[in-house]
């Protein structure tokens, strides 16, 4: 599954994506899993209120199942208009 | 229904009167337009808008058909651009037709607030001591609440 950063959040982690070869089971097992790799991601996802998330280009919660996902997107609150 | 997400500057006339002249039947035509602000001298340079492409579009497209399935609408148009913008650019623009003005009006202010805080796209204001991404307004998500 593609991972994506954006935002602030792509600033802090360094890199725009990663590529995850596990199969978390929800939004929350991802966070966790990433949030263990390296101190950068442990900042980007420190607080997760600042945080949306969306499964294949679709605004979700952090506790989704992400079975068949193949997009997972990391970002804060939007800013358009 | 028009929808267009791209790096290139509009010309809000030009794209008005195409808007308008496409319209049948439609009495009343609203336009809203989003301008990067002029702070003065030296407050803000520019602005880069990242967004999150294949998102963007769809996310737009919704807010576009939920807009057309709760008023009565002729059209919608919606233009919205990414990169590097400088003070006084224009960011965004949606134009609304309909046979009286009231459903152009009020669609026009949905897909305001939900572009907003609903697409993907993200501020970053850039000036002469550095740069910042621009913070969500609780305001903002508030304002959805009224639809």
């Amino acid at each position: 599954m593609d991972v994506l950063y954006f935002a602030w959040v792509r600033e802090r982690i360094g890199q725009p994506s990663d590529r995850i070869d596990s199969a978390p089971v929800t939004v929350m097992d991802l966070v966790e899993e990433l949030r263990a790799r390296e101190d950068r991601y442990a900042a980007a996802f420190a607080d997760l209120s600042a945080l949306r998330v969306a499964i294949d280009q679709e605004l979700s919660d952090f506790d989704a199942p992400l079975q068949g996902a193949r997009e997972v997107a990391f970002f804060p609150p939007m800013t358009g208009g | 229904m028009d929808i267009r997400v791209q790096t290139d500057p509009f010309d809000l006339g030009a794209e008005a009167t195409a808007f308008a002249a496409r319209q049948q039947g439609m009495g009343a035509i609203v336009t809203f337009t989003g301008v990067v602000r002029d702070l003065g001298e030296g407050a803000l340079h520019a602005m880069e808008i990242e967004h999150y492409p294949g998102m963007t579009e769809k996310a737009l497209e919704k807010i576009a058909q939920e807009a057309a399935e709760r008023w009565s609408l002729g059209d919608v148009l919606i233009i919205h651009r990414h990169g590097m913008l400088r003070a006084s650019e224009m960011i965004m623009m949606v134009a609304t037709a309909s046979r009286h003005r009231a459903d152009a009006f009020q669609a026009a202010e949905y897909l305001m607030d939900f572009l907003k805080s609903r697409a993907p796209f993200w501020k970053k204001e850039i000036s002469g001591s550095g740069s910042d991404w621009v913070a969500a307004r609780t305001e903002d998500e508030e304002a959805l609440k009224r639809w």
